[in-house]
């Protein structure tokens, strides 16, 4: 099956020609001589090299720094497109939210029989620690990254939640900062709308979840250190936000109070934005041998006394086999039909799903459960006849393990290769943030699967990134 | 402040500079080469300059016989050893990479740059371009320096990051003088090579121009110490390094500092009010010696009180 047949082009029509949001872009992109983007994409890498944007690829040597490929190609979103995926988005928070914290209290959804209890309550990542722990405002997911990918008849559908410790949105910054140095005048000609505001939601958002009582809250950023992939992302979110970077060993827990180590003494800490895993918080309740965490965070933590972000416990809803529920939610909790559609998926846990995922592998993309960056995924139409047999043991083995969905023809758009210009496919992920309320700043990270014909996004399978455009009223003529 | 923060502030200072003085300790060697010295003496300058930065069995175990090349490339190139020129630029960098958020973007842009750049550096240069490599590090930390004092916040993040130099740097400039001193070439009865070799160690340490302006007078082995030493308008000088050590731990005192405060006041004061002559009354060595004791107790006790505080918890 040939997906790029069928694929939906973001900035071309069917008949090659520009689609009409893109016609500005598309006509100043034929205008560059290639040698001049080739310029302009060697100058990029050399700048993000010079900044230290780069990440460690695991199963490298250590302290091999490698950068994510960025493509001077930006993508482009009409406004009211974005108008319409921001309102999907924000719905779909809403729900996420109200189900993580109904589950830790009544879980009425579970007693509506909306979902099977044992697949909440016997799931890993549902934390009985949680139960019955009152947060500020409720919230758990305060940042959201939410991955939304277009199909061949051009329609956005969520491909999976994200709502531990979502990254990226660096890059979505960065990419940004990086167009506008590159090209400025592109952005005299078309009006994209800014992200650069995105680090001082975000501190607002974390402020304004800080245990009651307090009025000018420390907010602090834990990241598991400098070795850590993401480790740029830590730094320069802290840095963007003017917050400490603190790992695990900088804070200790006195009295049920979190506190870190300055140079002039204890000094009180009210919010953690955790870069960390659930499992990594804290050695005394969690992995004994995590010298990652803070022994005692999680007492503090149910005392109320400090806020972490995102909360422990929020896998329950972004994990794969529970995201066939997600539009329920939208119903039970909001009483709305949902704005944003799943990718239609098959729960291998049900006898008549497999039945048919089984007769049907060579066409269907089979994840893991609990898997996560594109590892542990089967995907059938690329896959070798040994690759199909492996997996159908797998799935028979332990059928709950997996779910299957159809090949999705992910949407492409133009991107500068070797070869010149080409379609690659890409998906979006914008960061949806919960505070006071719900917010989503234009755009978000997208993500380009660079080896030709290739439906994997990831950064540690070869994919790179792309700014994101949304334009706004043209230039001139802003809303009056 | 985080006291890793400022921990690793004090060290990203303190590798920066150490590379620049290891610099200028074997431009000095380059420049005494070009006089007309026995190869032997040659060799013996080399050895006490090892000597003096604690290196010279870690040389000899690798090397074995010291000969000025393979001295150059240890000091500079050797990426075995942590106290390599080229190493400490790396330590400098990994201390700004753990600390990126507290440090300004130019800052860390430049050491990061610094550190890229050094990768293209390694004893396989041409002996023609030893000279510009040793410039381009003095040249890195002039440019580092510059871009702190014009853009990083004054408060504890500045403090900490010149408490690193200045240690770094009296420890440095004490270490210079004794590598001399202990050179037995350079302590003889002949007075015009003599002067020619301490105008070397002036020159290498960027600071001829200031003794002719301080002096007008010949060069002597007592004259550069005493001005290395004891002039407090010399950024280079001890004294100097002194005045802004006491200056910026006064300014991040804190509960438990008053003692190592008081010690580095103690210290000043020598320097301050102190007679040269009496300073060194029994031997400038001997002072050197008992000078870098002290200060590596002061950086033991600085470490203590702010950057690994015990009992927090």
């Amino acid at each position: 099956m040939d997906t790029r047949a069928r694929a939906y082009d973001e900035m071309l029509d069917g008949s090659g020609t520009p689609r009409s949001h893109c016609r500005q872009y598309y006509g100043w992109l034929r205008e560059q001589p290639g040698e001049h983007l080739a310029r302009k994409r060697a100058e990029a890498d050399a700048l993000f090299h010079r900044v230290g944007i780069t990440f460690a690829v695991h199963g490298e040597n250590e302290g091999t720094e490698r950068l994510i490929p960025f493509d001077i190609v930006p993508r482009i979103l009409p406004g009211a497109e974005w108008t319409r995926l921001e309102q999907g988005l924000k719905q779909r928070v809403r729900a996420l939210n109200a189900f993580i914290a109904d589950i830790y209290h009544e879980q009425r959804i579970l007693a509506a029989g909306r979902i099977p209890p044992e697949q909440i309550l016997c799931n890993p990542q549902y934390r009985p620690e949680m139960q019955g722990v009152n947060l500020p405002g409720g919230i758990y997911a305060h940042i959201s990254g939410i991955d939304v990918v277009r199909d061949d008849a051009g329609r956005f559908c969520v491909l999976e939640d994200n709502l531990r410790v979502p990254s990226g949105v660096s890059y979505m910054l960065e990419n940004r900062k990086m167009m506008m140095r590159l090209f400025p005048e592109l952005f005299a000609r078309d009006s994209v709308l800014p992200v650069e505001h995105y680090p001082d939601v975000l501190h607002q958002n974390l402020q304004s979840v800080a245990p009651a009582g307090v009025t000018d809250p420390t907010v602090v950023l834990l990241t598991p250190g400098a070795y850590n992939s993401a480790y740029f992302e830590h730094a320069f979110l802290a840095q963007q936000m003017g917050i400490e970077l603190v790992e695990g060993q900088d804070l200790f827990v006195r009295d049920a109070r979190l506190y870190m180590r300055t140079t002039q003494g204890a000094e009180r800490v009210d919010v953690v934005y955790r870069r960390l895993d659930d499992d990594f918080l804290d050695p005394l309740s969690f992995r004994p041998d995590s010298t990652l965490g803070v022994p005692g965070l999680l007492t503090a933590y149910r005392a109320g006394h400090v806020t972490i972000a995102n909360a422990i416990g929020t896998g329950i809803a972004d994990d794969k086999s529970v995201y066939p529920f997600v539009p329920e939610m939208v119903r039970f909790y909001l009483e709305e039909e949902p704005l944003l559609d799943n990718v239609p998926t098959w729960v291998l846990r049900r006898a008549e799903d497999r039945a048919y995922v089984l007769a049907h592998l060579k066409e269907l993309v089979v994840k893991e459960v609990h898997g996560a960056g594109g590892y542990g995924m089967l995907i059938g139409p690329a896959a070798s006849s040994a690759q199909l047999e492996e997996f159908r043991a797998r799935i028979n083995a332990c059928p709950e393990r997996y779910i299957a969905q159809p090949t999705i023809a992910l949407s492409t758009s133009p991107t500068l290769v070797a070869a010149g210009l080409a379609p690659r496919h890409i998906d979006l992920r914008p960061f949806v943030l919960s505070g006071r309320e719900v917010t989503v700043v234009p755009g978000g990270l997208t993500r380009v699967a660079l080896r030709e014909g290739s439906l994997v996004v990831n950064s540690s399978q070869g994919g790179g990134t792309k700014d994101t455009w949304v334009l706004g009223a043209p230039p001139g003529e802003a809303a009056s | 402040m985080l006291s890793r923060t400022a921990d690793h502030l004090y060290w990203m200072s303190r590798y920066l500079e150490r590379a620049v003085n290891l610099a200028r300790m074997i431009d000095a060697h380059q420049r005494l080469a070009l006089l007309p010295r026995a190869p032997e003496a040659v060799l013996q300058g080399w050895q006490a300059t090892l000597v003096s930065l604690g290196m010279d069995e870690a040389y000899r175990e690798r090397h074995g016989a010291f000969n000025p090349r393979t001295a150059f490339d240890f000091v500079a190139f050797d990426r075995g050893h942590p106290g390599s020129i080229l190493q400490c630029l790396r330590a400098a960098r990994e201390n700004a990479r753990a600390v990126r958020g507290t440090i300004t973007s130019d800052m860390w842009e430049t050491l990061n740059a610094t550190y890229l750049e050094s990768l293209t550096f390694s004893s396989s240069m041409p002996e023609s371009a030893r000279g510009d490599f040793l410039e381009w590090v003095k040249y890195r930390a002039h440019l580092t320096r510059g871009i702190t004092s014009g853009t990083l916040l004054r408060d504890e993040s500045l403090y900490f990051t010149h408490i690193g130099t200045f240690l770094e740097r009296a420890d440095n400039t004490t270490r210079m003088l004794e590598s001399r001193w202990r050179d037995p070439g350079g302590r003889g009865e002949r007075l015009i090579e003599e002067a020619s070799e301490w105008a070397v160690l002036l020159r290498a340490m960027s600071a001829f121009e200031m003794f002719r302006r301080l002096y007008r007078d010949s060069v002597t082995p007592l004259r550069v110490t005493q001005m290395l030493l004891m002039r407090d308008d010399l950024p280079q000088g001890v004294h100097r390094c002194l005045d802004e050590l006491l200056g910026n731990l006064t300014a991040v005192a804190n509960e438990q500092s008053g003692e190592t405060l008081r010690r580095v006041g103690e210290l000043h004061a020598q320097f301050h009010f102190g007679r040269f002559e009496e300073l060194c009354a029994e031997g400038v060595p001997y002072f050197l010696d008992r000078f870098q004791e002290r200060l590596h107790d002061l950086g033991e006790r600085i470490a203590d009180d702010f950057l690994v505080p015990a009992g927090t918890s």
